[in-house]
């Protein structure tokens, strides 16, 4: 059934990344000061989102699969879970906070976003038992990195007509994204290079050690005049509606496109894995003798996938 | 109680070992004196602008050195395969953790404060700022880089290529405790800003990571 | 453990049940099921690569099951840590301390305070307790007895041997055997994995048989004819 569903979803991205384009080349208006080069951002802001989302998506995904090895620390963590959910609910509306929100960002949006991370984790638990958390947590991780290349990609590119620089060193957006892009690669390398059987709880305990650092980086270029335009969401409301419009359908396009990469990358790891013990199976019904050497050369690609 | 007895004895083997053998320190001193030397010929700047860069320059100079350090921790243990002796010891894996990273911490606290004077040096470095604050930045800068480090070393011995792997692990993660060292030195050093706020970051930073890595060791240790 | 001070013979001490473990595609333990009575003496014996080894590291908790369990004393290995004594192929000693150093360490890691146990052990496996030669530069007899001492230091009440006659002369080969005699007659159970079977016919209660992952047979005596596979 996916090997038919599959074209037909293929097909209607392909047109709704089609119709994006043309939204955001020709009906979305010139901007006042950067001219046409600022349509750049219907691809570096998308990115982006997709790529952030993407790593979220990873580090809950590998939270839970570090929880669920023994009963008590799943219980546990769920616990902090919850109460950090309610705090991040309750803690918007206490005036003292409120005064530290960024101008435009509602304590009812924070509220609400505090409500949505909690949901994402327990449906993620719910919805990836066991071995899946941990086949979702490398998917999104290597489409998150492939996303996150675009932003640093496409960043420069627009960068250089509009501030004269490639690159602003020091800023804080910037910064942290390529720093959470090289705790993703790091996070992929370890996966190739374990030797170990519990690769996957190291590269479970990384993705949290990356998580913890991302919020350092930001804080620690808190001082730092940041070079980078402020937030289209919730940072002033200055952009056109037309654009945000734009800009909002594009990232549709670009949320269906990567859900369908990582649906296609999510399959092939499941027949990956279901080969290696399919193989692993014969093993242990077979003669005994060592069968790696002959299997690995047949699928070398498995080797990634212990 | 018993968890700093495992500890103390880990580490005082530790510290019995390498001056048994000496041959780590030995390179390790000479490998720190390298880089000192190598930054001094690839920047060679004005006092003025020294004060700048300097910050920098130590920071990563001390960098390079604790990886080399760091790559010889777990080796020792690898050895005649001690590490299974101690994974089949009802020894928590904390205390030997802890153990490494005091070990750890107490030798390249050794080598920055012997590299350190060679960059005052070589350098003409005279602190404008006020200079007792770069003890508290040496020694939670050197914390925070020991505590990562020991940790990944630990991770990099179930992987291919092992020293490879330990700064590729170690150096995205060490990124925000690098910013802050650095720019809490320069900042020190120039004296036109106040470092405070630095100090306090890299304090968060090993609150934040020794705690991590306490939690996480066990894993790690017992992942074959 | 107050589950048993001294385990009666005809408890079961360790159970496998259904044990699998997998090194990526090759697997080193095919489904083992088997029993062992406390206070017994266990020879495993078996080809290279037929997961002797691997039995070990299982009953010792080093090697994690890809599935069934493992029970030591009704427990899981990491529980009853301080049951199990294990001496691997390599020494698990730090060559540039002495043998009295080494076993101080080990000492502290079992909670075990003083010099005397650590003295009176050494005496037992036949070497002088203030030897300061560090142990890298013994020679692998007296490595072998040291790794031993090493093992029964937190007096266990299950001993996981590896190839402890590896190397080692016939007399001292001897003189361990008789050691691990008094152990086994002083209520320890023993598990031992070696190439030299014939020295232990006659004080080993059972000789288990082990072939590509799995046990194949299980005899009271040594006798090479029931060997479904030629020994070295």
């Amino acid at each position: 059934m996916t090997s038919k569903l599959f074209p037909i979803l293929a097909v209607l991205t392909a047109i709704f990344l089609a119709y994006a384009f043309y939204l955001a080349m020709f009906i979305a208006p010139t901007d006042a000061l950067q001219g046409d080069v600022y349509r750049i951002i219907y691809y570096h802001v998308p990115s982006a989102w997709t790529a952030f989302l993407l790593f979220f998506i990873n580090f809950v995904a590998s939270v839970q699969f570090l929880a669920n090895a023994k009963p008590s620390t799943k219980r546990v963590v769920n616990w902090i879970v919850i109460v950090v959910g309610i705090i991040g609910f309750i803690a918007p509306f206490f005036p003292q906070v409120k005064a530290q929100l960024p101008t435009g960002m509602y304590p009812s949006s924070v509220a609400t976003t505090a409500l949505i991370i909690v949901g994402l984790y327990f449906l993620v638990g719910k919805l990836f038992p066991g071995q899946k958390l941990d086949m979702l947590a490398l998917t999104a991780a290597e489409v998150g990195v492939v996303f996150c290349t675009v932003v640093l990609v496409t960043g420069p590119i627009w960068a250089r007509p509009v501030w004269g620089i490639w690159w602003a060193p020091g800023d804080i957006r910037l910064t942290s994204t390529l720093v959470l892009w090289l705790i993703y690669v790091s996070y992929l390398v370890l996966r190739r290079f374990s030797d170990s059987a519990q690769t996957q709880k190291l590269a479970a305990v990384l993705a949290v050690f990356g998580a913890l650092d991302v919020p350092q980086v930001y804080f620690s270029i808190w001082f730092f005049r940041t070079q980078h335009p402020q937030p289209v969401i919730g940072g002033g409301g200055s952009i056109d509606p037309r654009m945000l419009h734009v800009l909002l359908l594009s990232w549709m396009a670009f949320l269906c496109f990567a859900s369908l990469i990582c649906w296609s990358r999510y399959n092939l790891e499941r027949l990956r894995r279901e080969v290696d013990e399919a193989e692993a199976l014969e093993s242990l019904n077979g003669s005994g003798l060592p069968a790696g050497s002959n299997a690995s050369t047949r699928i070398p690609v498995s080797r990634s996938t212990k | 109680m018993s968890f700093w007895s495992i500890t103390l004895a880990t580490l005082a083997k530790d510290i019995r070992l390498e001056w048994r053998s000496k041959d780590a320190l030995n390179a390790m001193l000479f490998f720190s004196l390298l880089v000192v030397v190598i930054f001094v010929f690839s920047f060679d700047p004005l006092a003025e602008e020294s004060r700048h860069i300097v910050g920098g320059l130590v920071w990563v100079a001390f960098l390079f050195a604790a990886v080399v350090a760091l790559n010889q921790t777990w080796a020792r243990e690898l050895r005649n395969q001690v590490l299974d002796g101690y994974r089949v010891s009802p020894a928590p894996a904390t205390a030997l953790f802890l153990a490494k990273v005091l070990g750890n911490f107490i030798f390249v606290s050794v080598l920055e404060a012997l590299m350190a004077p060679l960059f005052v040096i070589f350098y003409n470095l005279h602190v404008l700022g006020p200079a007792w604050q770069l003890i508290p930045v040496a020694l939670l800068g050197t914390w925070a880089l020991v505590v990562n480090g020991t940790f990944f070393a630990a991770m990099s011995l179930r992987t291919r290529s092992r020293e490879l792997m330990l700064p590729l692990l170690l150096f995205p993660v060490s990124i925000p405790a690098v910013l802050g060292m650095v720019a809490a030195t320069t900042n020190i050093l120039t004296g036109e800003n106040s470092a405070h706020f630095y100090i306090v970051l890299l304090l968060t930073y090993d609150v934040v990571f020794t705690t991590a890595c306490l939690g996480l060791f066990e894993t790690v240790l017992q992942a074959e | 453990m107050s589950s048993s001070a001294i385990a009666p013979a005809g408890l079961s001490a360790v159970s496998l049940s259904n044990v699998i473990k997998q090194f990526g595609r090759f697997a080193a333990l095919r489904g083992v099921n088997a029993d062992f009575e406390a206070g017994r003496f266990h020879v495993i014996l078996g080809d290279n690569g037929a997961g002797k080894t691997t039995l070990l590291r299982a009953l010792a908790g080093l090697a994690h099951p890809t599935r069934g369990t493992v029970s030591i004393l009704g427990k899981p290995p990491h529980e009853v840590c301080h049951e199990i004594g294990y001496m691997a192929h390599p020494s698990l000693l730090y060559d540039e301390m002495s043998g009295m150093e080494n076993l101080r360490y080990v000492a502290r890691l079992y909670g075990i305070s003083g010099d005397d146990r650590c003295r009176w052990v050494i005496g037992d496996v036949g070497l002088d307790p203030d030897l300061s030669r560090p142990v890298g530069q013994y020679s692998q007899g007296m490595r072998q007895r040291m790794s031993l001492a090493r093992a029964i230091l937190h007096d266990p009440k299950i001993l996981l041997l590896d190839e402890p006659f590896s190397n080692v002369d016939v007399h001292s080969a001897r003189e361990m055997v008789s050691l691990l005699k008094t152990m086994r007659d002083s209520g320890k159970t023993i598990f031992l994995v070696t190439h030299q079977a014939p020295l232990l016919d006659g004080v080993a209660d059972e000789f288990v048989w082990m072939q590509a992952g799995q046990i194949i047979n299980r005899t009271p005596h040594f006798d090479a004819r029931t060997t479904p596979a030629k020994q070295p």
